[in-house]
């Protein structure tokens, strides 16, 4: 368990785009009639999104009276779930995942880069307003190991010079191809496929 | 070795188009209004004769799962929940279905739908997938543009929707009732059971969870037969499977193969072998971090299947096979998963709260060495204090690792501890 709470300073007020609003009647539809809190999550994102990239107090009332729900259910919501960033972040947030499948592949060296490039310590936003970082649970993408996450996106398969290189390309605006930073199309072993052979080479996929 | 006529995912590695027309070319939603046809209690019956055990990490049969829910509907409908929360560390293969191949998966959705009664299906995807969730969402879309899914699925007069909903980064949430609760819209705070989900689950209703890769085998099996599927691994361990295999070995990769495969072939045929050769290995976590290491001598000749892990005091949970060789410091590796547990506690059972931050302070100084042998008994103790203990499996999953590294690594701790007195007595 981690404590986390809303940011010190908090905008007056939060409103969803028209189209963000109407995005959030189809979720809510997704469910029965009477559970409209089920779609808490996926508001909470979607506000998270509109708000560069985090949740404000406001945004919590906002959701709470759209989804019928008492305030402090959707303020339990966004303090449990560690996807939500309760602060301002920086344009890109950098997710390093550190958990022994990526440690054993060096998330060490991809930390040491991260921390060097940016200069701040986790959570900091850079002066420039582009990066953030923050160390985070296994994300899932164990044979492609040492891994991060920009964003949306994984950029696996890394190294300190990878990692670097990928810093520098964000840095200059440019969003690099997500995936395998060697290449591979996603959790093949390299060197040759051992199963589906016959796949290889085959034409129509498209990522 | 499984030859690839008789692997199910044949597009693991995304060679091929994901969508509709290449899961149609691989033979997905092909006679789907057949298998239907059939009705529910034969097709329960099949996926409980071809012995298949849930993929998620428990193993608990499929087949028998499907049959705890009521056959009449009490008024209450009945629901599907497909459990896409994969976040075990070294856990990767439902990331490789739902982007690959998810109409495997939508596919599955249907037909395991169709024989619990439920018309409805929720498929929880972790929220760190955003790409994988895009693509499961287009390939439902799909589905219901070509009549696969909708008030008349497959034009089988069963009606049934599939909706992908996610989570937002809780590790918890992949236990069954705390994605329940999560569902719901709440913290996910697992459940006290009884009642079971089969009885009460989402809503009050009843429901079935399952993990993405029991639900994407089913339509395969049953067009293939039990009897293939029982044709692969050892009796009580049948079918094929996918296997994550990461850490310190030539090639990591993600490979489906025959259950029972003996670890050293697994690891020597498809991931390129261990980093500097087989006598290089120290040890292996087989399933998942919540499973505890086995050492080399294990690895030697151990089958990779529920109960052949189980008797070696281990387990094969997700078949996520951690691989470390000897320049491994194991204590390091296991303090690193001690943080991991600590970190994604729900905070709701006083054990696990307390213990997992407890258990990580302790690890973490074995790491330096600053500790007393004796603690490493009184670890052990407090690890056996949790397991059990608790609403849900994460305190035992939290105490295995490090009970695995005490088992068949003591001296290793105490060589460290050992040493950093050595050091401060030379001072």
């Amino acid at each position: 368990m981690s404590v986390r709470r809303l940011a010190e300073e908090q905008p007056e007020s939060f409103e969803f785009t028209p189209e963000n609003l109407e995005w959030a009647q189809q979720q809510i539809a997704k469910y029965p009639e009477g559970r409209a809190a089920s779609a808490v999550i996926s508001l909470l994102w979607r506000g998270q999104e509109q708000n560069d990239g985090w949740v404000s107090e406001p945004m919590i009332r906002c959701i709470g009276d759209l989804l019928g729900m008492p305030y402090i259910r959707v303020l339990e919501v966004a303090t449990f779930y560690t996807m939500f960033n309760l602060a301002p972040r920086g344009k890109y947030l950098i997710q390093i995942c550190k958990t022994t499948p990526c440690w054993l592949r060096g998330s060490d060296d991809v930390t040491d880069v991260v921390k060097r490039k940016l200069g701040v310590g986790p959570g900091k936003v850079t002066e420039d307003g582009l990066f953030s970082w923050m160390e985070v649970e296994c994300l899932g993408a164990c044979c492609n190991a040492p891994m991060i996450q920009i964003n949306d996106d994984y950029y696996e398969d890394l190294d300190a010079a990878r990692t670097e290189a990928l810093l520098d390309a964000f840095a200059r605006g440019e969003t690099p191809a997500p995936g395998s930073q060697t290449g591979r199309r996603s959790s093949e072993p390299v060197g040759g496929l051992t199963s589906l052979t016959g796949s290889a080479g085959q034409t129509g996929g498209e990522s | 070795m499984l030859q690839d006529k008789d692997r199910i995912f044949t597009n693991l590695y995304g060679f091929d188009d994901w969508g509709l027309e290449g899961a149609r070319r691989r033979g997905d939603w092909d006679g789907t209004k057949a298998l239907l046809e059939r009705g529910r209690e034969t097709i329960v019956e099949e996926i409980k004769q071809s012995g298949l055990r849930g993929r998620g990490g428990a193993g608990f049969p499929t087949g028998l799962k499907w049959s705890f829910m009521p056959m009449e509907s009490d008024g209450r409908p009945h629901y599907l929940v497909v459990n896409a929360d994969e976040s075990e560390p070294g856990t990767c293969k439902d990331r490789e279905i739902m982007r690959n191949d998810p109409h495997k998966l939508v596919e599955g959705c249907l037909v395991a739908g169709f024989a619990m009664g439920a018309h409805a299906a929720y498929i929880y995807v972790r929220g760190e997938f955003i790409l994988e969730r895009n693509r499961l969402q287009a390939a439902v879309d799909q589905a219901y543009e070509a009549g696969l899914l909708g008030p008349n699925a497959c034009s089988s007069g069963w009606a049934m929707d599939v909706y992908v909903h996610h989570g937002a980064g809780a590790y918890i949430c992949g236990e069954e009732t705390a994605l329940l609760e999560s569902l719901e819209g709440k913290k996910g705070q697992p459940r006290l059971k009884p009642p079971f989900p089969a009885n009460m689950g989402l809503y009050g209703c009843p429901t079935t969870v399952n993990n993405v890769e029991s639900i994407a085998v089913a339509p395969t099996i049953l067009r293939r037969g039990a009897s293939w599927f029982t044709g692969f691994g050892r009796q009580g361990n049948a079918g094929t499977k996918i296997f994550c295999i990461s850490g310190h070995v030539n090639n990591p990769c993600n490979v489906e193969e025959e259950m029972s495969i003996p670890l050293r072939e697994l690891i020597e045929k498809h991931a390129g072998g261990v980093r500097g050769g087989w006598d290089n290995l120290l040890a292996v976590i087989p399933g998942g971090s919540s499973v505890p290491m086995i050492p080399k001598s294990i690895c030697d000749d151990v089958l990779m299947d529920f109960d052949a892990l189980k008797d070696v005091k281990s387990g094969l949970g997700t078949a996520a096979v951690i691989v470390m060789d000897k320049s491994t410091d194991l204590i390091k590796a296991v303090a690193r998963l001690a943080a991991f547990y600590k970190h994604e506690s729900c905070g709701q059972c006083t054990p696990c709260r307390e213990g997992t931050g407890w258990m990580w302070r302790v690890m973490e100084r074995f790491v330096t060495g600053d500790a007393d042998v004796a603690e490493i008994d009184m670890l052990l103790e407090v690890t056996t204090q949790i397991e059990g203990h608790t609403i849900c499996a994460l305190g035992d999953a939290a105490a295995w690792p490090i009970q695995g590294l005490i088992r068949h690594f003591r001296g290793v701790i105490e060589e460290r501890i050992a040493g950093k007195r050595g050091q401060i007595a030379a001072e």
